[in-house]
């Protein structure tokens, strides 16, 4: 059902909301949403779709409007062992990449 | 993403047309491949294009290890391929009540439907809203419909005129999973019949009968959550 969430990313820039795109590259271990998993989110941090059980999208949504202001794409690491880097993990123990990207 | 990528990619699912969009962690640049063209952003050499290819061919979303491209051995693999294919289809045939839910649960779990049903009272607007209906006979609705591997096919008729043809269509098609409503008695007659038409074991063996996993459903409901739950299973290798 990704095609919902990019329609939705695409109604959103069309209503002239600044928008960005987060998508899960790569996991390791028991991450709860595969490769490919896409949430859109806008400025003012309405989210359609997901890349995690709920457990980063916090995260990811923060992210996310930092790179709808400076319009550079951000390639982000979650995972229960990187606590140095970011305060969110995930409790299953698995750890996922997830790469954010602006829409124009 | 830029606009036009954004547009392009939301115009070939339209179309149902499958396509890879590639794109460099690194830089940002996007392109989207398909298997007769190429848009966008950044050159790739024909070797990875026939790699993007085969992933999309494969539904294989993923990191792609190229090391002939620059960087990768600083970096690791930096360009991201994300398939998009036209929805998995679910063919329902036979326009009966266990149709009307299953087909919304379908479409919830994201595949494309339709229900095909020669008797129009059954197969009507009304009963199935917003969803593609054929009303004509089984067999050549079925051929006409271009069963694939991402097809998976239920009857539901219990009625031999109708699922019979139905089968002798699927079981001789690539689709991913065959499934016949009916009881253990309804279904050895059946396989008798489709013996006699000429198919073989193995593509009797095909039929999942009765259709659905061993939840003790009851309801229409409940039997429609046992259906779509094993052709998840079938798409999953889970079964």
């Amino acid at each position: 059902m990704s095609d919902d969430i990019l329609e939705q990313a695409a109604r959103w820039r069309g209503e002239g909301r600044r928008v960005a795109l987060a998508t899960v590259v790569a996991t390791w271990g028991s991450s709860p949403r595969p490769v490919g998993s896409t949430m859109a989110v806008d400025e003012a941090g309405a989210m359609a779709g997901s890349v995690s059980g709920g457990c980063i999208e916090g995260a990811v949504v923060h992210e996310a409007q930092k790179t709808m202001e400076d319009s550079e794409p951000r390639l982000l690491s979650f995972g229960v062992t990187d606590e140095m880097a970011w305060e969110v993990g995930l409790a299953c123990g698995g750890k996922v990449q997830v790469y954010v990207e602006a829409v124009e | 993403m830029k606009r036009d990528i954004l547009e392009r990619l939301l115009k070939a699912r339209t179309d149902k047309v499958p396509v890879a969009l590639v794109t460099d962690l690194s830089s940002g640049m996007q392109s989207l491949v398909f298997h007769d063209a190429v848009h966008g952003g950044f050159g790739l050499e024909d070797h990875h294009l026939a790699e993007i290819r085969a992933r999309l061919r494969q539904d294989h979303s993923g990191l792609v290890e190229f090391p002939d491209v620059e960087g990768y051995e600083d970096e690791g693999p930096r360009l991201f391929v994300h398939a998009h294919n036209p929805p998995l289809r679910l063919i329902v045939v036979g326009a009966v009540h266990i149709a009307q839910l299953l087909t919304r649960m379908a479409d919830l779990a994201g595949y494309a439907v339709t229900v095909v049903d020669p008797r129009a009272a059954f197969a009507s607007e009304a009963r199935f809203p917003g969803v593609e209906l054929v009303h004509s006979w089984p067999d050549e609705a079925l051929d006409a419909l271009v069963i694939d591997a991402r097809t998976a096919v239920v009857t539901l008729t219990h009625d031999a005129k109708l699922d019979d043809p139905a089968l002798m269509v699927a079981l001789r098609s690539p689709a991913f999973y065959v499934g016949s409503l009916g009881s253990n008695r309804t279904h050895a007659k059946r396989l008798d019949r489709l013996c006699e038409q000429g198919l073989s074991e193995t593509e009797l063996k095909r039929i999942h009968a009765p259709v659905g996993l061993d939840i003790g459903a009851e309801t229409p409901a409940e039997i429609a959550v046992s259906i779509i739950a094993q052709v998840v299973a079938a798409r999953r290798n889970a079964l």
